[in-house]
C-alpha cells in the first residue's frame, strides 16, 4: 500500500511541475511583434517589413553567453517586426547534425567549425546565402573568413564571432624594467629569448596536460608555426591530408616548435625540465610568469581567465599578450576559430536575419555587450565602442586587420583518430623524448585510409 | 526540445511503463492452479528476458558484428581491426599493460588483505584497524586517482618551488631530488596499479577475514596440539580452509581489473604509455571515431573477461553445495 500511495504522491508531484512549466513558458512567450520605423532603425531599414516572422535558431552557446547573444537581436526584432526565437543547447552539435539529416532542421543553425558546416551542407538540406548576404560578408569579411563560409564554391553562412589563438603572454613590467621590445619577426622573438636565457633564466613556460586531451597546446603551436614557415597554402594542404603528415614541411614546423619546447635552455620556466611540460596542466602552464620564473607563455586568448583574481591584465599591467608575429613584421597569419550561420530555410526573414549579422551594425552591438560574445572579424566593427577586456581588444585589433591571413584551428579539422587522439598522444611523447621523425611517422599512420 | 515537451515525454514515458507493469499483473492475475503458476513465472519472467535481450544480448551482437567492419562502421573489414590489436606498437603496449595489472593487481592485493586479516585476526584494535585499510572501498575510482594523483605530483627542484606530491616531498626530506612518476613507461603503469591495490586490498581483506573466523575451532585446535607452528598453520590449516574465499577474491579483483578504466583515464588519461584496454576501448569509439576498432577491443574484453567469471561462478556453486 505504501509503494502505491508514494506512486500517487509522484504522480501528484510530475503533474503539478508540469503546469507549473506550461504556466512559465506561456509566460515566456510574447504575443506577436510588430515593426517599429523610429529613427534608431535606420540602418534596419534595408530588411523590410517582418511583421510577425519568427526564424528559429539553434546554437551550442549556453549561459552566460546566450543572454548576450540575445541581447544583439533586440533591435532586429524591434526594427523589423521579426521575432528570433533561440534555442540553445550544449548537445548542439551532434543534435544539428540529426535534426538535418531527420529533414527537421532550425532555420539558422550557428555552426563553430568548419567541418560540421560541410557535413551539413552534405546533408543537402542547407541554402546558400542571398545575394544580400553575400555582399553583405564581400564588404566586412576578409576572403578567409568567406572560404570558411564556403562549400565547393558555393557561399552558404557568414561568420558571426571570432577568436584568436595566436598569442605570446608576457609581463610588460619585465620588459618595461629590463627595456624589452615586443617582438615583430620570429627571428626577434628568438633573439630575445636568447637574450633572456643568457641571463640564467628560463625565458619560456608551457604545460600541456588536458586529461586524455593532453597534447592538445602543442597542436596549436605547430599549426602556428606551420602557418608561419610555409603560409597558408601549404598549411591548407596539411590540413586537408594534401601533403602527408610525415613530409618535409610539417615535420619542419614540428622542429620549429622544439626550438622553443624542446630546448632545455628555453624551458620549463619555474615548473621543471623539458618533461615537466608533459606533467604541467595547461591551465598552470603560464603562471610563472606572474612569479617572474618565466618570460613567455604562447595560449590562445582565453587564457585570460586562468590568471588568479587580482592579476591585471593591461599593456602596463601584470601581464598582456603580443601577438605571435610572423616570419616577416609583413606576415600576419592568425590561427583562432569563429562561427557560421548556416540557414536551412529559403525566405525573406531568414536571409535578412543572416545579412543583419554580418553587418557592422551587429558587430557593434555585440562589442557593446562585452564578455565572450565581443569579438568578430567584422572590420565594419567599432571597436572604440568595445566594452571588452584589453586582451579582446588585442585579438580585434589582429583579426581586423587588413593583412591579417586568418586560418582555422587545423587538428580540428582533421579526422578524429588525428585531430583528438594520435596529434595529442604523440606530441606529448615528443615532449617526453621520441624523435619528431618517428612522431610524425606514427601521426601519418594514424591517418585513416581511404 | 522546449521544457513541456520533455515533461511530456516523461509523462508519457511513465504512462507506458504503468499501462505495461498493469497489463502483465492483469493476464498473470487471470491464471489460476499448478499450470497457471508456471505461466505466471513466465509472464512475470518475460520483461526481464525481453530487457537483458534488447539491453545485454542486441548490443552484444551489433558489437561483435561491428568489430568486422571499417571505422565509420560501413565496410566489411574481416579480421583487420583485431589484426591491429595485436600489431600495431600502440596496441601492443595497450595489451602488455592490461596484462601487467591483470596479473599485480589480484595477487598483490589479495596477498595484503590476507596478510593484514591474519595479522589484525583477534587483535584488541580489530575493528578499528580494519576500517583504516577498508576506507579506500568506500571511495570512488575516480576520487581515489585525484587522491593518488596529488601523491605522485610533481614540482620543480628550484628555489621558490615548493613540492605539493606528498611522495615527492618525502623524497626531497629523505635528501633526494623530486622525480615525474608518471612519465616513464612502463614503471608508471606500475604507479596506477598500486591505485588499484590500495582500494581492492580493503575488499580482499574483509572478506578473507570473514572466512578466516568461519574456520572450526576445532581443527585449528587439533593442529596446534600436533605442534604446528605459525607458519605450519597458515600453510596447512588458514590456505586450505579458506581455498573458496580465497579463489572468489582473486577472480573478483582479477575482473574487475581487466575492466579497469577510471584511473586510468582519470591520472593519465592514458597518455604516455599507460592504456589498457578499456581506455583504449573508449578513446577508439568515442574519441578517434573508430567504431570499428573500439567494437574489435570491447569484444577482446568480453573474451577476455568471460572465463574468469565461468571460473568464479564455478567456485561459487562449490563452495556452496559443499
Amino acid at each position: 500500500m505504501t509503494a502505491l500511495a508514494s506512486r500517487h504522491r509522484a504522480f501528484a508531484l510530475t503533474a503539478s511541475l508540469l503546469t507549473l512549466t506550461l504556466a512559465v513558458t506561456a509566460c515566456g512567450s510574447s504575443s506577436k511583434k510588430t515593426r517599429s520605423t523610429g529613427p534608431e532603425c535606420a540602418a534596419y531599414t534595408q530588411y523590410g517589413d517582418l511583421s510577425g516572422k519568427t526564424v528559429k535558431v539553434f546554437t551550442g552557446i549556453v549561459t552566460p553567453e546566450d543572454a548576450l547573444l540575445k541581447k544583439t537581436w533586440v533591435p532586429f526584432e524591434h526594427c523589423t517586426g521579426a521575432t528570433i526565437k533561440g534555442t540553445f543547447d550544449k548537445s548542439f552539435e551532434t543534435q544539428v547534425l540529426v535534426q538535418a539529416k531527420a529533414g527537421n532542421p532550425p532555420d539558422i543553425a550557428i555552426v563553430p567549425q568548419p567541418g560540421l558546416l560541410q557535413q551539413l551542407v552534405a546533408t543537402g538540406k542547407a541554402v546558400p546565402a542571398s545575394a544580400e548576404t553575400t555582399a553583405m560578408v564581400d564588404k566586412n569579411f576578409s576572403t578567409d573568413w568567406k572560404a570558411y563560409g564556403s562549400v565547393n564554391g558555393t557561399f552558404y553562412a557568414p561568420p558571426q564571432n571570432a577568436s584568436m589563438k595566436s598569442l605570446v603572454w608576457y609581463s610588460p613590467k619585465e620588459f618595461k624594467d629590463k627595456g624589452y621590445t615586443v617582438p615583430t619577426t620570429l627571428d626577434e622573438l628568438i633573439t630575445l629569448s636568447d637574450k633572456i636565457a643568457a641571463t640564467g633564466k628560463k625565458p619560456w613556460c608551457a604545460g600541456i596536460g588536458s586529461g586524455e586531451a593532453t597534447g592538445w597546446p602543442i597542436t596549436d603551436w605547430m599549426e602556428d608555426m606551420m602557418l608561419r614557415l610555409w603560409g597558408p597554402d601549404e598549411y591548407d594542404k596539411w590540413v586537408q591530408h594534401k601533403i602527408a603528415f610525415n613530409s618535409p614541411e610539417p615535420t619542419a614546423a614540428l622542429d620549429e616548435v622544439g626550438k622553443f619546447l624542446k630546448n632545455s635552455k628555453y624551458v620549463n620556466g619555474g615548473l621543471g625540465n623539458v618533461k615537466s611540460i608533459a606533467t604541467t596542466a595547461f591551465q598552470d602552464g603560464g603562471l610563472p610568469i606572474l612569479k617572474g620564473n618565466c618570460s613567455f607563455h604562447r595560449q590562445a586568448s582565453f587564457y585570460a581567465a586562468n590568471w588568479p583574481a587580482g592579476t591585471t591584465v593591461s599593456p602596463d599591467g601584470d601581464v598582456f599578450a603580443f601577438y605571435l608575429p610572423g616570419k616577416t613584421a609583413a606576415d600576419k597569419p592568425v590561427l583562432g576559430g569563429g562561427e557560421f550561420m548556416l540557414g536551412f530555410r529559403d525566405a525573406p526573414e531568414v536571409h535578412a536575419f543572416q545579412t543583419f549579422v554580418a553587418s557592422g551594425e551587429w558587430a557593434t552591438l555585440a562589442a557593446q555587450g562585452g564578455g565572450g560574445r565581443a569579438v568578430s572579424a567584422n572590420k565594419a566593427a567599432d571597436v572604440s565602442k568595445c566594452t571588452c577586456s584589453e586582451i579582446d581588444k588585442l585579438a580585434f585589433q589582429v583579426l581586423q586587420d587588413p593583412k591579417a591571413i586568418f586560418r582555422f584551428d587545423g587538428s580540428d579539422a582533421m579526422p578524429a583518430a588525428v585531430g583528438s587522439n594520435s596529434f595529442w598522444k604523440q606530441t606529448t611523447s615528443w615532449i617526453t623524448g621520441q624523435s619528431t621523425k618517428t612522431t610524425v611517422d606514427k601521426i601519418e599512420a594514424s591517418w585513416p585510409k581511404g | 526540445m522546449t521544457s513541456s515537451e520533455k515533461f511530456t515525454s516523461m509523462l508519457e514515458a511513465i504512462g507506458l511503463f504503468v499501462a505495461i507493469v498493469g497489463l502483465i499483473v492483469l493476464v498473470a492475475s487471470r491464471f489460476g492452479g499448478r499450470r497457471g503458476d508456471r505461466v505466471v513465472a513466465g509472464v512475470f519472467l518475460l520483461p526481464t528476458v525481453v530487457l537483458v535481450l534488447v539491453g545485454l544480448v542486441y548490443p552484444a551482437l551489433r558489437t561483435i558484428y561491428y568489430s568486422f567492419y571499417d571505422a565509420a562502421g560501413s565496410h566489411y573489414a574481416g579480421l583487420d581491426n583485431y589484426k591491429t590489436i595485436f600489431t600495431s606498437s600502440d596496441q601492443i603496449t595497450v595489451l602488455r599493460n592490461t596484462v601487467l595489472w591483470v596479473v599485480i593487481t589480484p595477487f598483490v592485493a589479495t596477498a595484503i588483505g590476507l596478510l593484514y586479516a591474519i595479522l589484525v585476526d583477534k587483535a584488541k584494535v580489530e575493528a578499528l584497524a580494519k576500517a583504516f585499510i577498508f576506507l579506500p572501498m568506500a571511495i570512488s575510482f575516480v576520487g581515489a586517482s585525484i587522491i593518488w594523483k596529488f601523491i605522485y605530483e610533481y614540482r620543480p627542484d628550484q628555489p621558490g618551488v615548493k613540492q605539493i606530491g606528498l611522495l615527492n616531498q618525502v623524497l626531497v626530506w629523505l635528501g633526494g631530488s623530486p622525480h615525474q612518476w608518471l612519465i616513464n613507461s612502463p614503471w608508471n603503469s606500475l604507479f596506477l596499479v598500486v591505485v588499484m591495490i590500495w582500494i581492492q586490498a580493503g575488499f580482499a581483506m574483509t572478506v578473507l577475514s570473514a572466512a578466516i573466523k568461519a574456520i572450526p575451532e576445532d581443527i585449528v585446535e587439533a593442529a596446534r596440539l600436533d605442534g604446528v607452528k605459525a607458519w605450519g598453520m597458515f600453510r596447512f590449516v588458514t590456505v586450505p580452509s579458506i581455498r573458496p574465499a580465497l579463489i572468489v577474491v582473486l577472480t573478483t579483483i582479477g575482473i574487475g581489473t581487466l575492466k579497469v578504466f577510471d584511473i586510468v583515464r582519470t591520472m593519465t588519461g592514458g597518455q604516455f604509455d599507460t592504456s589498457v584496454v578499456a581506455n583504449e576501448f573508449y578513446a577508439q569509439s568515442f574519441r578517434s571515431n573508430n567504431q570499428g576498432l573500439g567494437a574489435a577491443l570491447a569484444v577482446l574484453l568480453f573474451l577476455l573477461v568471460v572465463p574468469i567469471v565461468l571460473y568464479n561462478v564455478r567456485q561459487l556453486r562449490r563452495s556452496e553445495t559443499r
